[in-house]
């Protein structure tokens, strides 16, 4: 059997190809302007990728923000509940998640079964969440695919007190002007990410093992700064910017 | 002088506007509540043509002592759910905060604040106060707002002063509070210059005691599947509960509600179609959001049985004595929902839960509303250990709607129905 799993986040839109249980393919393009037409555009490319057409699929599930904008979806479900199905497929020990996505963060707890038991949200703010990577940025005229290995290089990471991305990008420049060097000041960034989400995590009651998703667990530089922050191992899947994308299409498997 | 003459026209035809509706009313068998919200406002509206008193008072503050002595009591807080409804919350408080209040003030002391200065809101705004009167039972925001509402209208404010019941009434706050009980009702005195008519007070206390049984019996309704009403529904009808307790109208008014409520019940009449998951909620309404609310929860199969908030002017009947009145008025008052411990909250929401056979709590966390909002996330631990129910929690605003972030919420709300609906089928297995 053949099934979709179409992500459509705020940053990016992912999708998936399962056969029998096996993942076939993945993609990953930008969501723009219009959830829709990502939606069918990055459909069409997994296809692509996997030589195959839109006939052979059986079942699609949609998930993400733009989870009702792709019309021709089975069915969708919360990208809490794909996530949870992404990760336990990847790897079914995991017991907590943390997803850290373009507008959003989350904390999931999971029962011996992979099911969803708890979750916890960020509340209405970019901080901790991969917006707020890109505003920082451009700040530091960076391109943010090097913010990790140029964070780990630093011996003493600068102090961002701000929770707020607007203040926190003031502070950045003023710690520029101050001269600070541009590793240390990433690494206060990653590290003030840690701290935001960290409180969160604290409040679902994290269980180990852990696994990081979404688009900014390719940024090793946050992981690191949780890993220290949280005092505990994280695991990293390749898949983890395309877990809930894989999730929906597993769950679309059970429809 | 042309402004005050038309203000005085204004008055006179809101005032016959009033008194023709209220005629009205006595040949019409069911009243509704917008019939009866018309006669309050245009009563309180027109009470300078009438010689009457207005007082403002706070949600939680004890009014049958005004009712007592024929002042007409008007809610700041009844009228910030309005404004939030209508949402005219966010330019309300947009105005307070140009004034240079901070954002972090509770929206419905914003809203006043702003209201007060400018002819708008809803209603065209509330009619002037003679005198106001602030329990701090529901929170110590009010003895500020007040305040500045006393030096911006230059009248008389009593402050009654309940401390918090971490655990029980005890008999140094007995006697403290029930002391300014006395002094409350010399104030009314000096406001209205004459004697406190006592027995006035029992014949007010007795209905208010009536009215609270029967708003009780109402919420209790929603024991029963299919639930008869939904927390949006109570939501609605407290308006009276919390403005006219103690009048005879709202007796008649809740008599007839519960007669509907029953008689839902015994015809198997539903709130929600087809509903599959009942549901606890905690804290005021999103006003700015009930429609949204409602659907979203209805089209889940979803019916919010009960809630924290309508409860609360019911919840303390068991403190009840006819022996000694107002003792017991003391003590109502001081152990009113806001006013416990955290513990004493989780085990009342522990109770709901066990009441109304609920698959699911959720915790609106209101920006504006600190004593309510601060130990939710104690109560939610403390729900999840005894009962293993799932919480869910909601950041949001009551009245400003500008704390509200739809896309989010609707995740979080649907993310909590997948829970519970796994739950449901995991059981079944």
């Amino acid at each position: 059997m053949l099934t979709a799993g179409i992500d459509i986040g705020s940053i990016t839109a992912k999708a998936a190809i399962f056969e029998a249980g096996k993942l076939l393919a993945t993609k990953v393009i930008f969501t723009g302007y219009n959830a829709e037409a990502a939606g069918q555009k990055v459909y069409e490319e997994v296809l692509g990728e996997a030589c195959l057409e839109k006939a052979f699929i059986e079942k699609i599930v949609s998930t993400g923000y733009g989870r009702n904008s792709v019309k021709f979806a089975d069915k969708s479900y919360t990208e809490i509940m794909c996530h949870a199905a992404g990760a336990h497929f990847l790897n079914p020990h995991i017991r907590s998640i943390i997803d850290i996505g373009g507008q959003d963060s989350k904390a999931i707890l999971l029962d011996d079964n992979g099911k969803v038991k708890n979750f916890v949200m960020n509340d209405k703010c970019a901080a901790g969440t991969g917006r707020f990577l890109e505003v920082m940025a451009r700040a530091m005229e960076v391109n943010l695919d090097e913010f990790g290995a140029m964070s780990i290089k630093s011996k003493q990471p600068s102090k961002i007190s701000s929770l707020c991305t607007v203040f926190a990008e003031s502070e950045v420049i003023s710690l520029i002007a101050k001269g600070e060097q541009r590793q240390d000041i990433i690494a206060g960034i990653h590290e003030s990410i840690a701290a935001r989400v960290s409180s969160m995590v604290g409040r679902v009651g994290i269980k180990e093992p852990v696994m990081i998703t979404g688009g900014v667990a390719r940024n090793i530089g946050v992981v690191h700064a949780l890993e220290k922050k949280l005092g505990m191992k994280i695991e990293v899947s390749p898949y983890a910017q395309v877990n809930g994308a894989i999730g929906a299409a597993f769950l679309a498997a059970l429809l | 002088m042309k402004k005050q003459i038309l203000e005085f026209l204004k008055t006179i035809l809101i005032f016959s506007f009033g008194k023709f509706k209220k005629f009205t009313l006595r040949f019409k068998k069911t009243k509704t509540m917008k019939d009866m919200m018309i006669v309050y406002y245009s009563e309180a509206k027109s009470a300078r043509l009438t010689g009457k008193k207005v007082a403002w008072i706070t949600s939680g503050g004890p009014v049958e002592p005004l009712l007592a002595m024929g002042i007409i009591p008007v809610y700041p807080e009844n009228y910030g759910a309005m404004i939030g409804a209508s949402k005219m919350g966010g330019g309300l408080c947009e105005k307070a905060e140009a004034m240079g209040y901070s954002s972090d003030l509770c929206s419905y002391a914003r809203a006043d604040i702003a209201c007060a200065t400018i002819n708008g809101g809803p209603l065209q705004g509330l009619p002037k106060p003679d005198m106001l009167v602030c329990c701090n039972n529901i929170c110590g925001t009010v003895l500020k707002w007040y305040e500045v509402q006393a030096r911006y209208f230059n009248v008389p404010l009593f402050i009654l002063d309940t401390p918090i019941c971490h655990t029980e009434y005890t008999p140094e706050i007995a006697k403290y509070v029930r002391s300014q009980f006395d002094e409350y009702f010399a104030f009314l005195e000096s406001a209205c210059k004459r004697k406190f008519n006592y027995d006035r007070l029992n014949e007010v206390l007795l209905r208010s005691f009536q009215t609270q049984v029967l708003w009780q019996e109402i919420l209790d309704t929603t024991t029963n599947k299919p639930s008869p009403m939904t927390a949006f529904d109570a939501f609605f009808h407290m308006a009276l509960i919390v403005t006219l307790r103690g009048t005879p109208e709202v007796i008649d008014y809740y008599t007839a509600l519960l007669a509907t409520m029953k008689e839902r019940v015994t015809r198997g009449i539903g709130a929600v179609p087809n509903e599959k998951y009942r549901l606890l909620w905690d804290n005021i309404p999103i006003w700015h959001r009930m429609k949204w609310l409602s659907q979203k929860f209805a089209s889940q199969s979803a019916c919010l049985v009960a809630d924290t908030y309508t409860s609360a002017w019911c919840g303390t009947l068991k403190y009840v004595s006819g022996d000694n009145p107002i003792d017991s008025l003391a003590e109502v008052y001081t152990r009113i929902y806001l006013n416990i411990g955290v513990d004493e909250m989780a085990k009342m929401i522990i109770a709901m839960i066990d009441k109304y056979d609920v698959d699911g709590l959720v915790l609106h966390s209101n920006r504006s509303c600190k004593p309510y909002s601060f130990g939710q996330l104690d109560i939610q631990r403390i729900v999840e250990q005894e009962r293993g129910i799932p919480c869910l929690m909601i950041e949001a605003d009551m009245a400003d709607e500008r704390s509200f972030s739809e896309s989010q919420i609707s995740t979080r709300i649907d993310a909590f129905m997948e829970i519970i609906k796994e739950r449901e089928e995991t059981s079944k297995k």
